[in-house]
């Protein structure tokens, strides 16, 4: 399909705000959804929406973030397209329920505004909770701006929905350096986004009482394996579909987001990897070294699920040295989620560069270009010097 | 027409060689249930006894459809079925939320009470066999005093049951009702009777457990006979806030002939090792509910 392009216009709007644009534009069937800092404006704009009339949804302020994903599950079940909103301690206490979503198949959409996890309470951003649901059978995309909040908002809803996929979906926001921050931004026409959504029809609706199915019945030792080596495969297809839909929205904006994208990565020496808003924090970082002559690149990982090795690995194999960055902390294990993955990758594609860890932004830390140039000076001496000390290690964090 | 074996209708939506128990009240509950809803409705389960009865897959022992849902999700999960449905502008079927005690009383109680509370127009069938059977027998919100089970051994339970059928009254829903899987056309006229209302209507239905409870397979339209001439169960219903004994539990008030709770007690394993002590306080317990069941019923 070759798309045209379509003006957008100029807006200026917070993410989570982005977010309720984007989902106005869609209309969903249904919207079951519960408030939490710092996810609370998507749900007040949109019920603002449902009130006035400018979108058909039925919309459910559910009790609790277990009873959203279980309405969500029963209204996508029942031939519904569906949405929702959480961040922290929400996606924590929907746990069991983001696997009923993913091993029934059913392609949900949840707009994450990332958020920590207590104890002790913190309201602010790290991403301890989407990666702490990594392998609950999600896609995972990570926004870099608000205008791709916006972008991967409608983009996660074409990739939940294909039929080489049909697994549920998200994108992930910074809470409060994307979700409350105002940043400009460049809305599609509401007829341009609906169309290239589409419709969507279940294949099993449960509503089909003639034809009647059973979605998730007891499935033990005989097939339960082939089911979830189903869902593996899924996901499998859908690195091809993020790449495809990204492709065509592209078409459509003049935004092409792939998998990955790099900056200034390819004569790249020393590089940082990164997701999420610290990669528009990391650009600036890399310019400056940039225009004192040192040759530094950035890859971003805009799709996490399904990890797109071979592109990292391919991106990344001839480095010299490389820092992965991670705003989550996987207690006792040797580096962190997106470090791990990246090593994975080139481990398995042959290359073993220089590489080490650093945790950063924990609870909203802020997080700034001149640490991320210190990362790079390290770099430089790591690959004169070799590692010396932990893999692991920290941003601006008192010892 | 009021229903009677007769003319009650013989297309079965539960079909036989399901894996339920034999003895199983549920069985018998759930059968009628769904004839009741003449197969245009949307199951939703939670993980729990009645998960086992419609099969493993790739077999299902029911013919109509049903999303399987977490232990405490069933209110939520219906809501959910409610949405969809409307959204997508489907009529005529009813949302059937069926879940057990534990389902209901303990872990689910949040999601129905939030749906209850939003007047999710669904059905709520909790179907009690007062514990946790499926897990092999352990206490739960609705295990009465002085029962043994998995976590309550040699003692037995040294709590009274709560009860749920007054919590969701109390959530001003449009129909409340209990019933009982021994008196299986009053619960099939309950469920008509729910079928036709609009929001969240709530039937508790006492279901015996032979082997969770301790009595012969054979025994289950005894126990649960002996369970409403005891008072241990009171059939009625409240519609708009009007409350109406209904079958058995109408008759045996109008007659006066109520029999001892020992009666019932003493025919279940589960309560072999109950103190006198505890049958008194289970006989002041079962007086004080019925006592405000004929202060209730004002058409007696």
């Amino acid at each position: 399909m070759t798309l045209q392009k379509v003006k957008g216009t100029p807006v200026a709007l917070e993410g989570d705000r982005a977010v309720a644009e984007a989902m106005r534009q869609m209309n969903p069937d249904v919207v079951a959804a519960y408030p939490i800092t710092p996810q609370t404006e998507i749900v007040m704009r949109f019920s603002d929406f449902v009130a006035s009339g400018e979108v058909e949804t039925e919309f459910i302020p559910v009790e609790s973030e277990h009873a959203s994903m279980s309405a969500c599950i029963g209204a996508c079940a029942a031939g519904g397209r569906v949405q929702t909103a959480s961040a922290g301690a929400g996606i924590a206490l929907m746990w069991e329920v983001l696997w009923v979503a993913s091993g029934s198949r059913l392609p949900i959409v949840m707009h994450v505004v990332n958020r920590s996890l207590s104890a002790p309470l913190n309201i602010h951003c790290d991403h301890s909770d989407s990666m702490g649901m990594r392998d609950a059978g999600w896609i995972q995309l990570y926004d870099e701006d608000v205008q791709e909040v916006y972008d991967n908002a409608i983009q996660v809803v074409r990739i939940a929905e294909h039929p080489d996929v049909l697994l549920p979906a998200l994108h992930a926001l910074d809470g409060f350096i994307l979700g409350h921050s105002v940043e400009r931004l460049e809305l599609l026409p509401d007829e341009a986004v609906q169309e290239f959504i589409g419709t969507y029809t279940s294949a099993y609706p449960l509503l089909d009482v003639d034809h009647p199915v059973t979605y998730g019945p007891m499935d033990l030792q005989d097939y339960f394996f082939e089911h979830k080596r189903q869902q593996a495969e899924a996901m499998v297809h859908a690195l091809d579909v993020v790449a495809q839909v990204g492709d065509e929205y592209g078409q459509l904006t003049g935004r092409y987001h792939g998998l990955i994208e790099g900056y200034r990565l390819e004569d790249a020496d020393y590089v940082t990897v990164a997701l999420g808003s610290t990669v528009g924090t990391a650009k600036t970082a890399v310019d400056q070294m940039r225009d004192e002559g040192i040759k530094v690149g950035l890859l971003k990982v805009r799709c996490f699920r399904p990890f797109p090795a071979t592109a990292v690995a391919r991106a990344l194999g001839d480095k010299k040295a490389i820092a992965v960055l991670d705003r989550s902390l996987s207690f006792g294990a040797q580096v962190n989620p997106l470090c791990l993955e990246v090593i994975a990758a080139l481990s398995t594609h042959g290359f073993a560069p220089k590489l080490v860890n650093y945790v950063y932004g924990l609870g909203g830390r802020d997080t700034v270009p001149a640490q991320i140039c210190d990362i790079y000076q390290e770099l430089i001496r790591i690959d004169s010097d070799g590692i010396t000390g932990p893999i692991l290690r920290y941003v601006a964090v008192r010892d | 027409m009021k229903t009677n074996a007769v003319n009650l209708t013989e297309t079965e939506y539960l079909l036989p060689g399901n894996r339920a128990c034999p003895g199983c009240a549920l069985s018998l509950a759930y059968r009628h249930i769904l004839k009741a809803l003449e197969g245009q409705v949307i199951v939703t389960v939670p993980a729990s006894c009645l998960t086992v009865l419609h099969g493993m897959y790739p077999v299902t022992s029911v013919n109509v459809p049903c999303v399987n849902t977490p232990f405490p999700s069933t209110g939520a999960s219906a809501t959910g079925l409610v949405a969809g449905l409307k959204a997508l502008g489907k009529k005529g079927l009813t949302v059937l939320a069926i879940a057990g005690d534990g389902g209901t009383h303990d872990i689910g109680i949040q999601a129905l009470s939030g749906a209850a509370e939003r007047q999710e127009d669904f059905i709520y069938i909790c179907y009690d066999n007062e514990g946790y059977m499926n897990t092999g027998n352990q206490r739960s919100g609705s295990t009465p005093l002085g029962a043994i089970s998995g976590t309550t051994p040699i003692l037995g339970k040294q709590q009274n049951q709560k009860d749920m059928t007054a919590i969701m009254e109390a959530h001003s829903i449009p129909y409340v009702a209990t019933a009982n899987a021994s008196y299986p056309l009053d619960l099939y006229e309950k469920v008509r009777k729910a079928k036709a209302i609009e929001g969240t209507r709530f039937i508790h239905v006492f279901t015996p457990c032979p082997p969770g409870w301790g009595f012969p397979y054979s025994d289950t339209i005894k126990i649960g006979e002996l369970a409403v001439k005891t008072g241990w169960v009171v059939l009625y219903e409240v519609e708009d806030g009007t409350f109406r004994l209904t079958s058995a539990s109408e008759s045996i008030a109008r007659r006066g002939n109520l029999r001892p709770v020992r009666d019932y007690l003493r025919e279940q394993g589960r309560f072999k090792n109950i103190t006198e002590e505890q049958i008194n306080e289970l006989q002041d317990w079962v007086n004080a509910r019925w006592s405000r069941c004929l202060d209730r019923a004002t058409s007696l």
